[in-house]
């Protein structure tokens, strides 16, 4: 067995030292393909367990590039092992076998493989296999933009409403879009333009994105699949495919954000040491810092990025009564995401702040929060009030909730430091609730946020959480979900509705107990979410002539977010078994 | 020189292996894969394939002496077996595997028990003659055991 290193591709000699895991119970052959594929000068990795291959994929989401896997396996079913691949980290999967019957090729490619090989194995198919990462990665940047274009439109609808906000947007857009541009003739030998390039595909609508999420959500995302997403959306010339690939790259985006977030968050200094994180600090950045009490909840640092507001770390813990919150507001212009600890109540299972429509967008405002630099300083959590960048058209009504907000006052879980009222969010366009859901757009006002961040559209309608705290408010949805924190972003979810009752959402709501306002309860383990830093900005750099090799990172990156369990573990076991499980 | 005829001995060995249908181009591909870092690297391949088959053979023995037959798990080993087969390039304990596929699909005891005990008996001659085709090579020399395709 070769043990990679995990080591980054080279990517100026690509395909050189593309980083392969091959699963095959057979011995013989694994010891035949390793040799084969050092040969091609790829660096192989051998399992002969499925499940082992996926721990080992699952260890380094962005440790391999590809997975070559035979279909007849002991202990899993390789078109399994496949989706799993393909939902968890969105890798290019071949599949071999001896049988070359065309039902079974068949019924590979419809599982997502990307190809399917007969046993015996030539070199020269092996060599090529390098394609089937370049086409991805490719496919992968166009989508982004495709999402990123959602939001963009998003954020121009509404930003026109926007005063100073505007102008915001509007340079926002403008670079988005040039980037996009820039994206498309790069890569765009073989692609003309976007859009014709979406011609061939399915166009994934703002309204019908929307939907999609919609179905996400009440499924729970920890049981989200391609065939249930469809019969909830009810889209007929909507295929299983279409959702499958959206879904992919869905969580893809999520996790990238979540990646974002994670450096944003790295940059908070508000470290909480009283309760020290237990998983999440690892994770997220900051937010970690933030106390995660992984006894009872699990915490998840919420982390928007934030370019120069403040609060970043908003470290709520409200959580049963453990948890101190610390919310440390971390000073404006950190750029860092804005990460609130929510320790989330045991049941918990999303910590993500959950952009849903259905849900009190509170956290639009929180969302809002972190991107907007405008941020006022003084309110730790107010990133929300700051709803600049109104999601377009979705006029989120925070005013209502920012100025209901209860300052400060004694938490009942958190000693959350921003207890300050909400800026006067009245300067924000309002926006409803129903609107938010997508658009927490966190594009933008980080100057650091390079790239597009938050482009992506958010997936999880913005939850109004206003008083998450002691609530146990689950789900908040976190734009960003990461892949990884797939199962959890939905746990939160779902768990998120009977939540909702107790927690004080939205519009309205006597925010009484908000004081911590956007305490953001994460539920355990799902905290995920809001990891998704902008660090997954990098890959949106797309300007960047190596775009090439950033690519790579791209997914990298979207896949890194992985196993740093942001709460008790205990609990993300559940969320890690909820997709997961084999 | 004995050093030269060994080589023509080998290469004579090699050959008849292909002409006979023992070996198809799949054992091309190992000897192409051989090279310093892994100079013995067939034989190595061969190793491990009879090792590994071996109990998979014994495997469809046991399920063989089962009555009645249960034909999707012998078909589901003889897949294994099949895909192990090909990776050395046995060519026909292949042909052998496939043809006992085939009576398990129609569920033909008889037509399996016999394939059966022909594909032991090619199983085993291919044995024996890698094994002395691998002796041989190793007196000859690490260089010499790969042969170039024509």
């Amino acid at each position: 067995m070769v043990e990679s290193g995990f080591s980054s591709p080279r990517a100026d000699v690509f395909p050189a030292g593309l980083r392969v895991l091959v699963v095959d119970d057979d011995p013989t052959w694994l010891k035949i393909l390793e040799k084969m594929l050092k040969k091609c000068s790829y660096e192989v990795t051998t399992c002969c367990l499925a499940r082992d291959a996926l721990n080992k994929l699952r260890e380094k989401k962005d440790g391999f590039d590809i997975v070559i896997s035979d279909v007849n396996m002991p202990d899993m079913d390789g078109f399994k092992l496949l989706e799993h691949v393909g939902l968890e980290m969105d890798l290019p999967v071949i599949m071999m076998s001896v049988d070359g019957e065309t039902s079974r090729v068949m019924k590979g490619v419809q599982h997502g493989a990307c190809d399917y090989l007969l046993k015996p194995i030539r070199m020269k198919e092996l060599r090529n296999i390098w394609q089937h990462v370049f086409r991805k990665r490719i496919h992968e940047v166009r989508d982004i933009e495709s999402l990123e274009g959602l939001e963009i439109i998003h954020m121009t609808r509404s930003g026109s409403d926007l005063s100073d906000d505007g102008s915001l947007f509007s340079e926002d857009t403008t670079s988005a879009k040039k980037r996009k541009d820039a994206e498309s003739k790069h890569d765009g030998k073989d692609f003309t333009d976007l859009s014709s390039t979406k011609k061939a595909r399915v166009v994934w609508s703002v309204d019908l994105h929307q939907k999609f999420v919609k179905a996400v959500n009440q499924i729970g995302f920890d049981k989200v699949g391609p065939k249930k997403i469809l019969d909830l959306m009810n889209v007929p010339w909507l295929s299983r495919e279409n959702v499958a690939s959206h879904l992919q790259k869905y969580r893809l985006y999520l996790s990238r954000l979540q990646k974002e977030n994670d450096t944003k968050n790295s940059f908070l200094g508000t470290k909480h040491a009283d309760s020290p994180p237990k998983d999440s600090a690892g994770s997220f950045g900051l937010k970690n810092s933030t106390n995660i009490h992984q006894n009872d909840v699990s915490c998840g640092s919420y982390g928007f990025p934030v370019s120069n507001s403040l609060v970043q770390n908003i470290d709520i813990s409200g959580h049963e009564g453990d948890q101190k919150g610390t919310a440390s507001v971390p000073g404006a212009d950190t750029k860092g995401a804005l990460s609130v600890d929510v320790p989330g109540p045991h049941k918990a299972t999303c910590s993500q702040m959950c952009f849903d429509r259905s849900f009190a967008p509170i956290d639009s405002a929180l969302s809002y929060a972190s991107f907007d630099s405008t941020i006022p300083t003084g309110y730790p959590w107010s990133g929300i009030p700051e709803i600049q960048f109104s999601q377009e058209g979705k006029p989120l009504d925070l005013d209502n909730c920012f100025n209901q907000l209860p300052l400060p006052s004694p938490q009942r879980h958190s000693q959350t430091e921003y207890r300050q009222p909400p800026p006067p969010i009245s300067s924000r366009p309002s926006i409803t609730e129903r609107d938010v859901s997508t658009s927490v757009d966190v594009k933008p006002s980080f100057d650091d946020c390079r790239g597009n961040c938050i482009n992506h559209y958010n997936p999880f309608p913005v939850q109004k959480s206003q008083t998450l705290t002691s609530q146990g408010f689950e789900s908040i949805s976190a734009t960003t979900l990461n892949m990884k924190g797939q199962g959890v972003s939905l746990n939160c979810l779902t768990d998120w509705e009977p939540v909702q009752k107790n927690v004080n959402w939205g519009i309205g709501a006597p925010f009484a107990p908000l004081d911590e306002d956007l305490q953001v309860y994460w539920l355990q383990g799902d905290c995920y979410a809001m990891n998704l830093g902008l660090q997954n900005l990098d890959f949106i750099d797309y300007n960047d002539p190596t775009l090439f090799t950033e690519v790579p990172s791209l997914f990298y990156d979207a896949l890194r977010f992985d196993h740093e369990p942001l709460f008790d573990p205990a609990e993300s076991s559940v969320i890690d078994q909820g997709l997961f499980i084999a | 020189m004995e050093r030269n005829q060994q080589r023509r001995q080998l290469a004579v060995m090699r050959q008849s292996l292909f002409d006979q249908e023992y070996l198809d181009e799949q054992f091309i591909q190992l000897e192409e894969l051989q090279d310093d870092a892994n100079p013995n690297f067939v034989e190595e391949v061969v190793t491990l394939y009879y090792r590994d088959s071996a109990r998979l053979i014994q495997s469809i023995e046991q399920a063989l002496e089962k009555k009645p037959l249960d034909f999707s798990k012998l078909d589901g080993y003889m897949h294994q077996f099949k895909g192990s087969s090909s990776s050395i390039g046995a060519k026909k304990v292949k042909a052998e595997s496939t043809l006992f596929r085939e009576y398990c699909r129609v569920g033909n005891g008889e037509g399996c028990i016999r394939t059966f005990q022909q594909l032991k008996k090619e199983y085993t001659t291919l044995k024996k003659k890698l094994e002395a085709y691998f002796q041989l090579a190793r007196q000859v020399g690490p260089a010499e055991t790969a042969c170039r395709p024509k």
